[in-house]
């Protein structure tokens, strides 16, 4: 099927998520849908399969224009789409999953649609067994069986979001086997949103580029990875001179750390960040950039290895342990993680304070807040509620929040969402922090910002750290090269 | 704006008198004057003094329930097991009755203490359950709801029998020097009074005043933010349910220390369900409490009368306030708020 989008925008307030995007896609065909995070790739494939309306704009489907209410609609326009969350009910059983939805009748014809079932996984070498419940299954195999539902409800074209996150090797293997089969044997169209470089090289033959809700590219596949980095992040402008203020003095030491979780296996890191430092992580997200900040501001437990902050060994210690001894992790969540809605902005500089007596004294505490709001330029008063507040100057209440003084701050995308002054300023504020000896690791959805902010840099990809390399010197096609995955 | 101001004001109203309404068509359904049994309901509560004293009798541990639970709900936690909280409480202070013979002045004191002790007992036992086993405490409230009706009916059928036989019933009736000091023979007890309006001064600024407060406010609005904050979600947790627990088993002594005069089945009367209502409506304002508990004792000891006077049954009040939370639920301010707050918007752009 040949899909045409047409000049398709969508605004969420004031962000643009899908700025005028114009798109041609051909049967037969496997896409990949690249950006980073907040490029608007979600936006847009949300509105392709119906979940929500574009704010204007068009879709051909088979140069016929279309409109969806709801995804079971764009479904029967031959529009499925597999989610990252496979859609099921894991109580019940792979058949009961299959029927739902499909059969409305009355009385289940259990015989015509097991054999249905059967027929489709055997077509793509699944092998499911129609009689297992849901709860049993890994995503893998849940994955499938939502695969073969979207295939029977007549998708002839498939969105993939994400879909290798959480699989097994194996498993990824026989779903990109299954992908060209679909797409070069049966003349479907495919879609693969993904942020892993690799494997959209693996599969795709054609891929899209969008940064800030615009399309800025499209290229043929193969191609260098250099090229696709730096169509994610565009040109990045020469690093301004800054004198840096490192100290000879170690503030984090981390040791042969592993850490595991469910999604990723990072292997035995060794950094060293000198006090007053400026340490960047770059990386495509969910490299494992973010579970390297979270094990040291000890939310995640390491499974190997050391941490020491300022000579302590502070391995395996509490959040709220490590969080005493001076360090501060700011979240990229805000009002998910890090500010509390429907609190004031008094009650979070209250609870945020390292001291605290049994009464609130709330004059103070309101006074106390009336100077961060001056200093952090914060649009609100002491008693604007954190979810009044919008997403800048969430942003910014957030560094407002940040005590004096501090050993360690972790940032995660620290200026997302800020403009350019706001940017600048909140950086003169952390730089400031770099006098009395505060080592500033940072991750960043952002290249421009990772260069020109950091000291030095390290690269994460698939869970692997690549080697430290000095900001002043670096430039796109190194970080692109490391961003991929290549040494 | 005034108007909408005055609107915000009145807003509690709406659900109320869409409650009397409903239960007004109700009554006229089974035939029965609105007029006639309101009337009926009002006599019933405040016709005379016993009629009044005892609404007030029964106003206390309803009371004391009430803002325990704001405690809970503030951080977030849905308390359902403050029932088995009230019945550990007055078990605990029918023991002392029954078993301890302490000197005149501390007789009653040490009562209230232990009731207060094994109600935060129990709903420790609820919060441990849910920050180490991960058992949500609805269930494990219910759990422990049930655990201590078994054994408040083991209790007083068994060892705590009366002399004379067991009834199933109740234990026999505790000495005076053991029970709350009422007033004019009736059920109220003044002291309990001045407990629960120290109690309500006491959650009061708990709520507003104290750094603990704040976290419990905080920890119910977004746990994960709050832990990113620097506070213990697991400690809190459990003071929580242990001031709540402690006021509702101090509640719970109440009730068979000045309401009955001995451990009973079913010693608690649902007030700790009735509380949770109570709280629902109250939505977090402890200021309306003390109101809404007293409009629902006065409605509740009211229908008794209802039923004497006409042949309607006196559950006519238990409907009456089941239905008014539910109104109170079905028009949540949630909606109409929001429905202001795009006008605000507008209104400064």
């Amino acid at each position: 099927m040949e899909i045409d989008l047409q000049d398709i925008r969508k605004y969420f307030g004031s962000v643009k998520a899908n700025d005028g995007i114009n798109m041609q896609l051909k049967g037969g065909h496997i896409y990949g849908l690249l950006g980073e995070n907040g490029a608007g790739k979600s936006t847009l494939m949300k509105i392709l399969s119906g979940y929500q309306p574009p704010d204007s704009g068009q879709i051909l489907l088979d140069e016929s224009p279309s409109k969806f209410d709801s995804p079971a609609q764009a479904l029967k326009s031959g529009i499925g789409m597999l989610y990252q969350e496979p859609l099921d009910f894991p109580p019940f059983k792979i058949i009961d999953n299959y029927l739902l939805g499909k059969d409305n009748r009355l009385r289940l014809d259990y015989k015509t649609v097991e054999a249905e079932l059967m027929e489709f996984s055997s077509r793509y070498n699944f092998n499911l067994d129609v009689q297992a419940f849901i709860d049993s299954l890994s995503l893998g195999e849940r994955q499938q069986l939502e695969l073969v539902r979207l295939l029977a409800g007549g998708a002839q074209v498939l969105i993939l979001d994400e879909p290798t996150t959480g699989i097994s090797a194996e498993q990824k293997e026989l779903l990109f086997d299954s992908i060209r089969i679909l797409a070069h044997e049966e003349g479907k169209t495919i879609i693969l949103v993904s942020h892993k470089l690799d494997e959209v090289q693996e599969l795709c033959d054609h891929a899209f580029v969008l940064r800030k809700g615009k399309l800025v590219g499209e290229i043929n596949i193969p191609c260098s990875n250099e090229s696709l980095v730096e169509m994610m992040f565009g040109q990045i402008p020469e690093r301004s001179d800054r004198s840096p203020q490192i100290k000879d003095k170690a503030m984090l030491k981390i040791h042969d750390l592993t850490i595991s979780t469910y999604r990723m296996q990072i292997e035995s890191i060794n950094l060293e960040i000198k006090s007053g430092e400026v340490f960047g992580l770059a990386g495509l997200e969910g490299s494992g950039q973010e579970l390297l900040m979270q094990t040291i501001a000890g939310l995640i437990k390491p499974a190997k290895g050391k941490i020491f902050l300022d000579g302590v060994d502070m391995t395996g210690w509490s959040y709220h342990r490590v969080r005493d001894e001076l360090t501060a992790y700011v979240p990229a969540g805000r009002l998910e993680a890090g500010l509390v809605s429907g609190l004031s902005i008094t009650e979070h500089v209250v609870l945020a304070e390292p001291e605290h007596a049994f009464f609130v004294d709330w004059k103070a505490s309101r006074e106390d807040s009336e100077k961060r709001i001056v200093e952090y330029q914060i649009v609100g008063t002491p008693g604007t509620m954190a979810d009044e507040l919008s997403g800048g100057n969430q942003q910014r209440l957030l560094f407002a929040l940040l005590n004096n003084p501090l050993k360690l701050v972790m940032l995660e995308h620290p200026t997302r969402g800020l403009d350019v002054q706001s940017t600048n300023y909140i950086w003169e504020k952390l730089y400031s922090r770099r006098n009395d000896g505060t080592a500033i690791l940072f991750m960043s959805a952002d290249l421009d910002e990772i260069i020109e902010r950091s000291d030095r840099i390290a690269v994460f990809s698939g869970g692997i750290m690549s080697r430290v390399v000095d900001a002043k010197s670096t430039n796109v096609d190194e970080l692109g090269h490391l961003i991929g995955g290549r040494e | 704006m005034s108007a909408r101001r005055l609107f915000t004001y009145a807003w509690p109203a709406v659900p109320i008198i869409a409650a009397l309404l409903f239960t007004a068509a109700l009554l006229v359904i089974f035939d029965a004057s609105p007029l006639e049994s309101l009337v009926a309901i009002f006599q019933g509560a405040f016709g005379d003094q016993s009629k009044t004293l005892s609404v007030m009798a029964f106003w206390v541990p309803l009371t004391l329930c009430s803002i325990g639970l704001l405690i809970t709900f503030t951080a977030g936690l849905w308390n359902i097991g403050i029932e088995g909280q009230i019945i550990m409480g007055s078990i605990a202070a029918s023991w002392v009755a029954l078993k301890i013979d302490a000197p005149d002045p501390l007789q009653v004191p040490l009562e209230l203490i232990m009731a207060m002790l094994a109600g935060a007992f129990w709903g420790a036992l609820s919060a441990v359950l849910k920050t180490r086993g991960k058992v949500h405490e609805i269930f494990s409230g219910l759990a422990l709801n049930n655990l201590a009706i078994i054994l408040t009916n083991y209790l007083i059928s068994g060892p705590w029998q009366p002399p004379e036989g067991g009834t199933f019933r109740g234990t026999q009736p505790f000495a005076d020097a053991a029970l709350l000091p009422r007033f004019a023979d009736s059920r109220f007890s003044p002291i309990s009074l001045a407990i629960t309006l120290v109690a309500i001064g006491m959650v009061y600024v708990t709520l507003r005043g104290t750094f603990w407060g704040l976290k419990l406010k905080s920890l119910g609005k977004n746990p994960f933010s709050s832990f990113l904050l620097g506070v213990a979600s697991e400690r809190e947790t459990i003071l929580a349910m242990m001031f709540c627990g402690a006021l509702a088993g101090l509640g719970g002594s109440i009730r068979v220390l000045s309401w009955f005069d001995s451990l009973r089945q079913s010693i608690s009367g649902g007030i700790g369900f009735l509380a949770l209502l109570v709280v629902m409506l109250a939505n977090y304002r402890i200021l309306y409490v003390p109101f809404i508990t007293f409009f629902f004792s006065a409605i509740l000891n009211g229908s008794i009368t209802l039923q004497l006077r006409t042949q309607l049954h006196s559950s006519i009040g238990g409907i009456l306030t089941g239905v008014m939370v539910l109104f109170v639920l079905l028009f949540g301010d949630s909606r109409i708020f929001k429905f202001f707050k795009k006008e605000d918007i507008n209104e400064r752009t």
